[in-house]
């Protein structure tokens, strides 16, 4: 069939007209397109694949490492069981209410069903990958930021009352956030039209601002865990955490360098800011916990990984290596800060220190992001002259940090209003806490009905 | 017949039974524990909340031998589990009114 065509085009084009040069352009840009597509694709593909790694083991290990031993599996199962709910929401109506075109704060229900959304690319978002990827690698995205929430509720919460209340959020704070910050219109998108430029590489304030403050609200409203602060609970398996935190750190390349939406040089660039802040960070909070108590804590290196991480996701594609250690270190210092002292001062029982490392951490990146954002690193917006615009202070524009406050404050507001209001919900209706004697024998027990060790069977 | 209890370092069990097995005594039973003397404990910091840990981990052996026996048991159990610090343990000794041997009912020290 092949020979048969490659014949048929000879005899039309062959001897006596040669192909015109008009046709081998087209045939050379044709080919140079899919060339591109293909390597953007492998990487976006890639990239989605990272991102729910950092879910699935990653977020459960280093979550169920940090809780005693009674209730090491509810706690992974809250992390799997997400990767399962929020995947459906997404493709019945998530994807549309994010990245439909809609109004500034909420996407319309063009892709309802997923319809329309295929191997063709959506030019608005990514060029020269398949929607399709750009839908499952935003899913990936989607998993995770309720799924951090639950280190602040972890060993109390009812399962039925926290998938009912991660149901109502991602539909009330995520999607409309998500949407606000990367969808076309969005109110703070800064690069397809919004009115407030507020810059968010790769989720700052729509992954880690929204749940670390709904993390606080669920904390206050939920009370502390019966027998917190008196009785030990102390992590019952560091080693578990510890592997979790190396996957979400690798994980995160997929997450921040994913994030350009292509195999490009800007993917290259935040993958080295994600990579140097994370170093900065655990060397930052270990060091500083050596000073405090005199010995560098292995759960202090790896928490201050991740804090670094947080810090610098709003940043990524914005900023130099150097900006990048010192978001990555000023990170490292704040949210030990916050753990190991103003947690003990204000008295809530933010279990995993959600609010502390994403909250803070996501705060302090999304403002440090209007310092060191750069057009020598992301030309991507241009001024009224077609010049790369001036992205943050570096640049000359402190007026961007004054941007980035409003997204910071927009998010704030969204999570914790939000939150609460879901929580009123959750608790008429199901009742958000466990029983006492449940709490005590562990969830893993009374909610699942199962142990995660058995040794001596 | 007496019935020895030494509650010794963890780090000391493999040359106790070594002591042990040097003067011909094979049997015991042998139970990880957790307690503590006049020994004080440590202290432990998760992210800046401090936990005072004073029930440090033991291990406990159990022995029970000829009346005859007991004074080079004790003998061999202080030399092999002494380090001379603080934490090195102790050993409880009981009379024993009578030994089973659930196999084939033997009694007395011929149970041992």
């Amino acid at each position: 069939m092949y020979a048969l065509n490659l014949l048929l085009l000879n005899t039309v084009t062959g001897n006596d007209m040669p192909l015109s040069l008009q046709t081998r352009l087209e045939a050379m840009e044709s080919a140079t397109r899919s060339a591109q597509s293909a390597g953007d694709n492998a990487w976006m593909l890639v990239s989605a694949a990272l991102v729910l790694m950092m879910t699935g083991p990653g977020l459960a290990l280093f979550y169920g490492g940090l809780v005693r031993k009674k209730n090491v599996l509810s706690t992974m199962m809250q992390s799997f069981i997400l990767m399962a709910l929020v995947t459906v929401l997404w493709a019945l109506a998530g994807y549309s209410l994010a990245f439909g075109e809609g109004s500034p704060f909420l996407g319309d229900l063009r892709y309802l069903l997923l319809q329309g959304v295929s191997g063709a690319p959506n030019a608005d978002y990514a060029a020269t990958i398949p929607q399709q990827t750009f839908m499952v690698y935003q899913l990936m995205f989607a998993i995770i930021t309720p799924a951090l929430i639950c280190g602040a509720f972890a060993e109390r919460m009812k399962f039925s009352a926290m998938m009912l209340f991660m149901t109502l959020w991602i539909f009330l704070v995520y999607f409309p956030m998500a949407h606000m910050v990367w969808g076309k219109g969005g109110f703070l998108n800064a690069f397809l039209g919004g009115r407030i430029p507020c810059l968010d590489f790769a989720g700052g304030t729509v992954v880690h601002i929204t749940s670390g403050v709904s993390a606080l609200v669920c904390a206050l409203y939920l009370g502390k865990r019966h027998g917190y602060p008196h009785e030990p609970m102390k992590p019952h398996s560091l080693v578990l955490s510890f592997i979790g935190a190396c996957l979400l750190w690798v994980g995160w390349f997929g997450f921040n360098a994913g994030s350009a939406l292509g195999a490009s040089g800007l993917a290259s660039s935040a993958f080295v800011a994600t990579h140097f802040a994370a170093a900065a960070a655990a060397l930052g909070w270990a060091v500083a916990e050596w000073i405090k108590n005199g010995k560098p804590s292995v759960l202090g290196a790896i928490s201050g990984s991740v804090a670094g991480l947080v810090a610098v996701t709003p940043a990524a594609g914005f900023v130099k290596p150097m900006s990048a250690l010192a978001i990555g270190l000023a990170a490292g210092i704040v949210c030990y800060f916050m753990v190991a002292w103003v947690k003990h001062r204000a008295g809530y029982d933010d279990s995993l220190d959600a609010f502390g490392v994403h909250g803070a951490g996501g705060t302090l990146g999304a403002i440090l992001t209007g310092v060191f954002a750069t057009n020598a690193v992301n030309d991507a917006l241009k001024d009224a002259a077609g010049r790369p615009a001036a992205l943050g202070w570096v640049d000359g524009n402190a007026g961007q940090v004054v941007n980035q406050l409003t997204g910071c404050a927009l998010a704030w507001v969204l999570a914790a209003a939000g939150t609460w209001v879901i929580l009123k919900v959750c608790d008429a209706l199901l009742g958000v806490r466990v029983d006492p004697e449940h709490e005590i024998q562990g969830l893993d027990l009374s909610l699942h009905g199962e142990e995660g060790y058995l040794l001596e069977v | 017949m007496k019935k020895i209890e030494a509650i010794i370092q963890p780090f000391k069990l493999d040359e106790v039974k070594e002591a042990l097995k040097g003067i011909g005594i094979d049997g015991m039973t042998v139970s990880e524990v957790r307690g503590h003397g006049r020994q004080k404990g440590h202290k432990e910091i998760y992210r800046g909340h401090e936990y005072k840990v004073d029930l440090l981990p033991k291990v406990k052996m159990e022995m029970v031998v000829p009346d005859e026996r007991s004074g080079e048991v004790l003998k061999a159990i202080t030399d092999s589990a002494r380090t001379g610090k603080i934490g090195d343990g102790k050993i409880f000794v009981y009379e024993v009114m009578e030994a089973v041997r659930i196999r084939n009912d033997e009694r007395g020290n011929a149970a041992l």
